[in-house]
């Protein structure tokens, strides 16, 4: 049984599941804050496969509190380091989509996608 | 029909996701991990003087893809900004909020400034660094600013300082640049004693820089979205 | 370890299911709120504190309140007409 589910597959299935379930929300709702919901998912899912890529099993977290750890029992930091900045450039995209909505809303009136002229799928 | 072809595209994605992601987590008994990050792990302590290696390989090793990340983040709040231009004259107010909400985001307020800070000065000791902080102090901000009327939020104080200290990120890259180092963000403080606080030469500075940008720039950009024209 | 990573993946994907099926926005942001708080320890057991702080900050706290200030001002404003 440990040797089918190990921890990659969890941690696969995590994330695929996360992207997959985001692009649905995009594909399918009519909502335009929904949509910008789903691409928050896509993101959070990007983000857990790129961390993901630097762990080894039973290693710690790359921090020399204390100078007797070797470096063979901590993890990879350059994922760590490209997702704190993935993170913070995926809010300011959230933001910026709702600050489009906000606007689109005062012009049209409304906030579903297939009454609003030029947005229909 | 939109459901059905979205069906149709998603188990297309799967189907590659599945063969383009199943190779790619290494599983703990192999000999093939990265050379990079050991090579960053073993110098990191030597070279730069900081404990935490995520936050050398942020400021110090990767330190142009940090400059790129706070230039997408002013050039969305500048694009939030021009989106959210009022156009009266007349600004309403916030309204009072109820007498407990009131007092209580008031008691909160130092605790989250000082949490804050305190995360952005030990970025290069424990877990955390200038964008957290910057993120737990702009929210500390806020909650004041959402609940009392007599708050005034003093938006040219908080573009002055995000200006201020943009220049001064790109000022200290400078001063490695022209000064006595050949190459931009160079490391030019001395070294102090590892795992204090007045180590690591010049990442404090940095991530202090940062962390006064991110949190006059995201309390702006949230005040700019909550005025109602 | 492995039971309870996997315990919680099955909890995130299914209140991410939710979110399709759920009418109001509102409750929509809240579930978005939760699947930030579990990947968040999920951050944790992958040996990345810093990565945690990060998303448990930036996902959890400011996101929810730039949604519900967006909600607030795309509501469509009930109006009683007199006759």
């Amino acid at each position: 049984m440990n040797s089918i589910i190990t921890i990659s597959t969890v941690l696969n299935t995590a994330s695929m599941g996360l992207i997959i379930l985001g692009l649905f929300i995009i594909f399918t709702q009519k909502n335009l804050i929904k949509m910008v919901i789903g691409l928050g998912l896509a993101d959070t899912g990007v983000n857990i496969l790129l961390v993901s890529t630097g762990y080894i099993e039973g290693n710690t977290a790359p921090i020399f509190s204390n100078t007797s750890l070797k470096i063979s029992q901590m993890v990879d930091p350059v994922p760590q380091a490209l997702v704190l900045t993935s993170i913070v450039i995926g809010f300011g995209v959230s933001a910026l989509a709702l600050a489009l909505i906000i606007r689109l809303f005062e012009k049209t009136g409304t906030l579903d996608t297939s009454k609003i002229r030029g947005l229909k799928w | 029909m939109r459901k059905l072809l979205s069906i149709v595209l998603l188990a297309g994605f799967i189907f590659y996701f599945a063969t383009l992601t199943g190779g790619l987590l290494i599983p703990s008994n192999s000999s093939e991990r990265s050379s990079v990050g050991l090579d960053i792990l073993s110098r990191t302590a030597n070279e730069t003087g900081s404990a935490n290696a995520v936050t050398s390989v942020v400021v110090l090793y990767r330190g142009f893809d940090t400059l790129g990340e706070v230039t997408v983040l002013f050039l969305a709040a500048l694009g939030i900004s021009v989106f959210m231009k009022s156009t009266s004259k007349v600004r309403k107010r916030t309204l009072d909020q109820s007498f407990i909400l009131k007092t209580g985001s008031r008691l909160l307020f130092p605790l989250m400034f000082l949490f804050g800070f305190y995360i952005i000065v030990h970025g290069h000791i424990t877990p955390g660094g200038g964008f957290p902080g910057g993120v737990i102090i702009a929210t500390g901000f806020f909650i004041v600013l959402l609940t009392s009327e007599s708050v005034e939020f003093n938006k040219t104080l908080m573009s002055v300082l995000e200006g201020l200290a943009g220049l001064t990120f790109i000022g200290l890259g400078l001063v490695g640049l022209f000064g006595s180092g050949n190459s931009f963000l160079q490391n030019f403080l001395p070294l102090g004693k590892f795992n204090t606080v007045f180590s690591a030469g010049i990442i404090p500075v940095i991530y202090a820089v940062v962390g006064i940008k991110v949190a006059a720039e995201l309390s702006s950009v949230v005040f700019a979205m909550k005025e109602s024209k | 370890m492995l039971y309870l990573l996997s315990f919680l993946v099955l909890v995130m994907l299914s209140v991410g299911i939710a979110i399709i099926f759920v009418k109001d926005i509102l409750n929509a942001v809240i579930l978005s709120t939760v699947v930030s708080l579990i990947a968040s320890v999920i951050f944790l057991f992958i040996a990345a504190p810093d990565v945690a702080i990060t998303e448990a900050a930036i996902g959890a706290a400011l996101t929810t309140v730039v949604f519900v200030i967006a909600i607030k001002r795309t509501k469509i404003k009930a109006t009683i007409k007199k006759e």
